[in-house]
């Protein structure tokens, strides 16, 4: 049964909340559900169902998130290569994150760096540090679901030419 | 006389818990605190800027029913409520005394964009963002 989201309890929310602001704050870490849980006080079955009905996606997408979105203002804000952006915002190796960054963003993370830095800034007023929420990306489908469909599309186009 | 706004409301969970934050903790003053019934007009203020007032106002009756009440609750709760900035002299200075009357940090004081910055929740949920002035 899922409940309506304002149908939680508030109490829980906040400290739902409470897991939601750490990793925010060192999205580099790991974050497994039972650490987040232990931050909120509650189960880890628990935690990972109410926060997704929270926050509308699973904690573990959250935090990809987070890092594609701090990796993404490095790229743009500093000289950092691209393999010491991805072991600072946490990824294990370069392929993982390249390849984590594509199916986000859509392009490479080489691209993004050229076209930030063309683009330029006309944010000039509004406090930085909550542009980079702006620039934050979404994420509403599952990393490996959003490859699954791409290669799905691909393999559609294929057929489709193949019988003209 | 001046023009301008006068007051803007956050909504909190408790209003005795938002007094002993904003004021014990954060250095507010209680502008206006007037119940009527249920309902509790309750305003604080800056130390440094006597023109502008914050409501600390509780979702509920009479003014909300009790479903409206529950989302607003939700939608604080889950720090959805826009950003607040408090603008201070020396953010890292700020952050110690505030960390030390326990007030829950998100984010502590980082360099960048040529300033400091760093940010905390009121214990409702509402983030404020806090600012070192520049220059």
């Amino acid at each position: 049964m899922v409940e309506a989201a304002d149908s939680q309890d508030p109490e829980l929310l906040r400290r739902l909340l409470r897991a939601k602001d750490r990793m925010d704050a060192a999205s580099h870490e790991e974050w497994p559900v039972r650490r987040l849980a232990r931050v909120s006080g509650v189960s880890a079955a628990h935690f990972a169902r109410s926060f997704k009905e929270a926050f509308g996606v699973p904690p573990h997408r959250y935090l990809l998130t987070r890092r594609i979105e701090r990796a993404t203002a490095l790229l743009r804000e500093t000289e950092m290569s691209i393999t010491e952006i991805a072991f600072h915002t946490g990824w294990g190796s370069l392929g993982t994150f390249g390849r984590t960054f594509r199916d986000i963003t859509g392009e490479n993370p080489g691209a993004l760096r050229t076209r930030g830095r063309a683009a330029g800034r006309d944010l000039g007023r509004v406090p930085n540090c909550i542009v980079s929420a702006a620039h934050r990306p979404h994420l509403t489908t599952a990393v490996s679901e959003k490859r699954r469909r791409s290669v799905a599309g691909t393999k559609g186009l294929r057929k489709l030419k193949e019988s003209k | 006389m001046n023009q301008g706004i006068d007051v803007v409301g956050v909504y909190v969970r408790d209003q005795d818990e938002a007094v002993a934050f904003y004021v014990d903790k954060l250095g507010f003053r209680i502008h206006t605190d007037v119940k009527n019934g249920e309902y509790r007009w309750l305003t604080v203020q800056h130390p440094e800027q006597p023109t502008f007032q914050l409501g600390l106002f509780k979702p509920g009756p009479p003014v909300h029913d009790e479903g409206t009440a529950q989302s607003l609750r939700a939608i604080v709760a889950k720090g959805a409520m826009p950003p607040l900035v408090l603008v201070v002299k020396d953010c890292r200075a700020a952050y110690d005394r505030l960390r030390g009357k326990g007030v829950e940090f998100m984010q502590e004081p980082i360099d960048r964009f040529g300033t400091v910055d760093a940010g905390f929740r009121d214990p409702s949920g509402n983030g404020w963002k806090m600012i070192q002035a520049r220059g």
